[in-house]
């Protein structure tokens, strides 16, 4: 069996197994098996690794830590939501009995303040990315196609988006808090102060991925649909709309993919670094917690947030799927 | 008398300098071609003479530096449907079908003139041209290479040119499916008896198709080199002419032209230069 892995990794004989094997059998060992023997090599390590690394809060946290908070963090989860909903059940019954002695008695409703739990901060994050990201790509998307068609707005404007590309969004945060202080000033806001931070800063980060490459997509327009738009003298807007746009979705979703990846990233530090609610909160206040369980719980915020950028970007491929005339694209 | 009369398409004394770092670079000088209403004109001479910078400023792509095109009277300065183009690689939309590529040049040119019916009836009537109605609702990538170009040529018939300018139309293509879109085109050429330029590298599809060989020298600064009237009775057979005195004469003349009038005599190191700077500023 051994040999036989041996040879399918390292492809060489491939025709002698070919011969051996019905071909499903291949189809499912290169498709579960191989990634399944990646996935337990790897526990294997982290179990290892994780036994041999002694820290001040404990062992290094290994899988059957993570699995045990899992079940935690979800038990907690319920635990709270069944004390929010007892909690109004209370607060009704109460300004129930108050109405019944008092009819004259303005009701107060006050919201329930516990502590948010790990899949309230899951979706904050989630929402506030996309957010960031949707208001990115409003902005990105028409503006990247300005300058992919006009090579004069490109040499205008690239200096520009060569410098702000590589800035990291904690150079951003301070800027956006107190701006966002300053001009947000709503006495009913709808939206909180740190939703906003936290969605600027991404929209901030991942807006210039998406300017290049829908700007990179259109400038490399097959020059011959251009001439087949010039002998069918299109209007401009019919030019885009017919011509340029399909022709740049690749390139957009691209660019999309790329940025989600960057939105994702930047969102987690910047929540740590501002306290504002999501996962990055999550882990900041799991540290200064300092508790037995509290690297556990950061590992096990470490591989959901991998496995929801993950999902992330597998959303946006098929979506690029659906969307695109060019169906070549590679799964990688 | 009776030419002028016919006389459609104009191309006068056309001279085409392109600015280079190294200086200007004369593709074309003094192009001069009259050409009358449903002429077949081949435009043939080796890679580089600037075949397709003639049919460019025809098209109206390029801007001659000096001289003009004139078409029914009228000086032409930019591109328009009724100089329709079958580019070389087809240059189909491949995010559109057949029929929608087709459609939106249709929709593009008689938008006002036609109803939804009756454009859905043309754009149908083209396909079917082209024996491409069985497939008409197929995207580019789900057909072959002679497919496409046929596509390409229905693009083209259907915004009804005055001229239609094809760029090496089945130069891409394999022998075979060459031969067979070739009867193709003849077959429409028959019934519609469009005027046609087309650019050729190939000796026997230039005297099959047209009525006249129009060839051309050697650039730099190419020019007319030679024209050939191809008095053949049409419709043609192939595999007749094979067989002609006729057309082995002309088939015979249009060689002598090409390999030992203008045959390319410079070293392969030249060749190179040459070729990158008519990719630059030819192509």
């Amino acid at each position: 069996m051994s040999s036989l892995i041996a040879q399918l990794i390292t492809r060489k004989n491939e025709s002698v197994i070919k011969a051996q094997l019905p071909p499903f059998v291949i189809h499912f060992f290169k498709t579960v098996t191989l990634p399944t023997i990646g996935i337990l090599v790897f526990l294997l390590f982290w179990t290892v690794g994780a036994n041999n690394i002694d820290t001040s809060l404990g062992k290094f946290p290994g899988p059957a830590q993570v699995m045990t908070q899992v079940g935690n963090l979800y038990n907690e989860h319920v635990e709270s939501r069944a004390k929010e909903s007892a909690f109004y059940e209370r607060q009704d019954n109460r300004n129930q009995a108050r109405l019944a002695k008092d009819p004259n008695y303005q009701v107060k409703t006050r919201t329930y303040t516990g502590r948010e739990t790990f899949v309230d901060q899951i979706f904050t994050s989630l929402i506030t990315v996309l957010s960031g990201f949707l208001v990115a790509a409003v902005i990105a998307i028409p503006l990247g196609i300005a300058i992919g068609l006009s090579k004069s707005l490109n040499t205008a404007v690239n200096p520009i988006i060569q410098i702000f590309k590589p800035v990291s969004p904690l150079a951003w945060l301070p800027l956006v808090t107190m701006v966002v202080s300053a001009v947000y000033t709503s006495t009913d806001p709808m939206f909180a102060k740190s939703f906003i931070v936290s969605m600027i800063t991404v929209t901030l980060c991942c807006i210039w991925p998406m300017v290049i490459n829908t700007s990179v997509g259109v400038a490399s327009l097959n020059s011959d649909w251009v001439n087949v738009s010039k002998v069918l003298r299109l209007p401009a807007l019919t030019h885009i709309q017919k011509i340029v746009l399909p022709a740049s979705i690749p390139a957009i979703f691209t660019g999309m993919r790329l940025s989600l990846g960057i939105a994702w990233m930047v969102l987690i530090a910047a929540e740590m670094l501002a306290q504002n609610p999501g996962l990055g909160k999550f882990v900041w206040d799991e540290f200064q917690n300092g508790s037995s369980d509290s690297l556990s719980r950061i590992m096990t915020a470490v591989i959901v947030i991998g496995l929801i950028g993950f999902l992330l970007d597998r959303t946006m491929l098929q979506l690029q799927r659906v969307l695109s005339w060019d169906k070549t694209t590679e799964v990688r | 008398m009776s030419l002028t009369k016919n006389l459609l398409l104009d191309i006068s004394k056309i001279d085409m300098v392109f600015p280079t770092p190294k200086g200007d670079f004369t593709a074309l000088k003094e192009v001069d071609l009259k050409i009358n209403k449903g002429e077949f004109i081949s435009l043939i001479g080796h890679s580089g003479c600037g075949k397709s910078t003639v049919l460019n400023v025809v098209a109206g792509l390029y801007q001659a530096t000096s001289g003009g095109v004139i078409l029914n009277g009228k000086e032409v300065n930019q591109p328009g449907p009724e100089r329709a183009v079958v580019f070389q690689n087809h240059s189909l939309l491949p995010w559109l079908t057949a029929y929608q590529n087709v459609e939106l040049a249709v929709k593009q040119v008689f938008a006002k003139t036609k109803s939804p019916k009756e454009m859905q009836e043309w754009i149908e009537y083209n396909l079917k041209l082209v024996h491409m109605d069985h497939a008409m609702h197929k995207r580019p990538d789900e057909i072959s290479g002679g497919m496409k170009q046929r596509v390409g040529i229905a693009r083209a018939l259907a915004m009804q040119p005055e001229v239609l300018l094809m760029d090496e139309p089945f130069g891409a293509l394999d022998a075979l499916t060459r031969a067979h879109m070739q009867d193709s085109l003849m077959e429409i050429q028959d019934e519609l008896n469009n005027t046609v330029i087309m650019i050729t590298h190939d000796v026997d599809e230039a005297v099959l198709l047209s009525d006249r060989i129009v060839m051309m020298n050697n650039g730099p600064a190419a020019t007319i080199g030679e024209i050939l009237g191809i008095n053949l009775e049409r419709p043609r057979s192939r595999l007749e002419l094979a067989k002609d005195p006729i057309y082995n004469q002309y088939r015979s003349e249009v060689l002598t032209f090409l390999y030992e009038k203008q045959r390319k005599v410079e070293s392969i190191s030249k060749t190179k230069t040459e070729t990158s700077s008519s990719a630059t500023n030819v192509a």
